[in-house]
């Protein structure tokens, strides 16, 4: 099988990244990890002119730097899963990588690739703004960081400007030492894309009641759906019954479902309130531990 | 498209080609580099069929540009019993155990599951079935296979010992 034909190009850095993509046309494109727009070109989906191959712009790292999670673009989610830094600093992170593609993705995946490609089912995303990460994005104008709520636009469609690179990405690492989290998902089998995702982070304060609760529901809609407005029902007390099964009613209710070729509106919607219960719970569990 | 002129090592051999950037590693090892025991199943990454090992890690040669596979390592299926005529013990585990049907899927599993097990040693079924969940088998029904990958995993330990 052969994609579109395209020129290749290879940097060597970041900014040599950025000025081949600012020498190609409107269709020149970032080649990362390539486990996702790699198939979209062979399936004739993405004709890119030009691949400009960021492999080797810088170093694969995952650190921990000033109260935050650092990560490279170019780690990879083999890279992540078997981190032990990730998984003292962003456990999350470290549950939700396991669930993406099988391992021959894993391995040539990036974290930087993830997120780019915007694709509304993506794991990434989804922790990504559960954890208010920062993106970090070097193009033509310089550098700049963007809220990883404000990256996703939609379907495969992210805020970056044409000739942006996403160069890192930043987990601020919440204080507290009673903190759960919990990542969930419903997929058909093993690596296939997510139905329902839900990520859910619960701080206890020392009587153990609720004093912080974030929620975000992912791969429903065109993008994660932060609904931690809602999960504030549970802030003041402890989070168990009935107050929980309320908040996952709720939520359920509220957050917008697309239409998917493999499950009803309704089920997913069912979905969406057992996997909010489960993760509330169990990121509960974990905070009291 | 400008061609590039690209050298790799297949199997501990030198290979040398000039591809077009749109050429994948798959495309490749079938024609040029005289390695046709990679498969194309799906072409987008998902049935596992054309795993190969790049520098010693599992990845879907069918997603992965001949351009990219510059100055890196590929081993094949081929490679894992070595130049000679004997089987790699792995290979005569999936003999044994009925592990292969149709045999379109076995260089895949077959790499993937020698690959773990060098990393994991003492994996057990539930890990193996996880590590290979991304190898499809429309034959087997997976247990025969994962029953010769036990039964390796099982002499390799007493190897180790």
């Amino acid at each position: 099988m052969y994609s579109a034909p395209f020129e290749y190009l290879r940097a060597s850095s970041w900014e040599e990244a950025v000025a081949q993509l600012e020498r190609g046309d409107e269709d020149a494109h970032v080649l990362a990890g390539g486990q996702s727009l790699v198939p979209m070109m062979m399936l004739g989906l993405a004709a890119p002119t030009l691949l400009v191959d960021v492999g080797g712009a810088g170093e694969r790292t995952i650190e921990r730097r000033n109260g935050s999670l650092v990560l490279s673009a170019l780690a990879r989610h083999v890279d992540v899963e078997h981190s032990d830094v990730v998984r003292d600093a962003c456990p999350m992170l470290t549950e939700a990588v396991k669930h993406i593609g099988n391992v021959r993705v894993r391995h040539r995946g990036t974290i930087g690739g993830s997120l780019a490609h915007a694709e509304a089912t993506a794991e990434l995303a989804t922790v990504a703004v559960a954890q208010r990460a920062t993106v970090h994005v070097l193009g033509p104008r310089g550098a700049r960081t963007v809220p990883a709520a404000e990256l996703f636009v939609t379907h495969l469609t992210s805020s970056l400007e044409p000739a942006e690179v996403i160069n890192a990405v930043e987990f601020p690492l919440a204080g507290g030492p009673r903190r759960g989290s919990s990542f969930l998902e419903m997929a058909r089998r093993a690596g296939d894309f997510a139905m329902v995702e839900v990520a859910a982070t619960v701080s206890l304060d020392d009587a153990g009641r609720c004093d912080d609760v974030r929620l975000v529901v992912g791969a429903v809609a065109d993008r994660p759906a932060d609904v931690s407005d809602a999960a504030q029902a549970l802030i003041g007390g402890p989070p168990g019954q009935p107050a929980v099964a309320e908040l996952a009613r709720a939520v359920a209710e509220q957050v917008e479902i697309g239409p998917s070729s493999h499950a009803s509106v309704e089920y997913r919607r069912e979905m969406v309130a057992v996997l909010v219960a489960r993760a509330v719970q169990t990121a509960t569990t974990r905070a009291e531990s | 498209m400008s061609k590039r002129e690209i050298s790799l090592q297949v199997n501990g051999h030198p290979v040398e080609a000039v591809v077009e950037p749109n050429m994948s590693l798959l495309e490749l090892l079938r024609t040029e580099a005289g390695a046709p025991e990679v498969k194309l199943g799906c072409g987008e990454g998902v049935c596992g069929t054309c795993t190969v090992l790049l520098d010693g890690e599992p990845v879907s040669s069918c997603l992965v540009f001949a351009v990219q596979a510059e100055g890196h390592e590929v081993t094949t299926v081929r490679g894992l019993a070595g130049d000679g005529e004997e089987l790699h013990p792995l290979q005569r585990s999936f003999l044994e155990h009925a592990g292969s049907q149709c045999g379109f899927c076995t260089p895949g599993m077959l790499l993937t599951a020698k690959w773990y097990l060098d990393g994991h040693p003492t994996a057990g079924r539930e890990e193996l079935r996880a590590a290979l969940a991304g190898n499809l088998c429309r034959c087997t029904g997976y247990t025969k296979i994962l029953d010769a990958v036990e039964a390796y995993r099982d002499l390799e330990v007493v190897h180790v010992d």
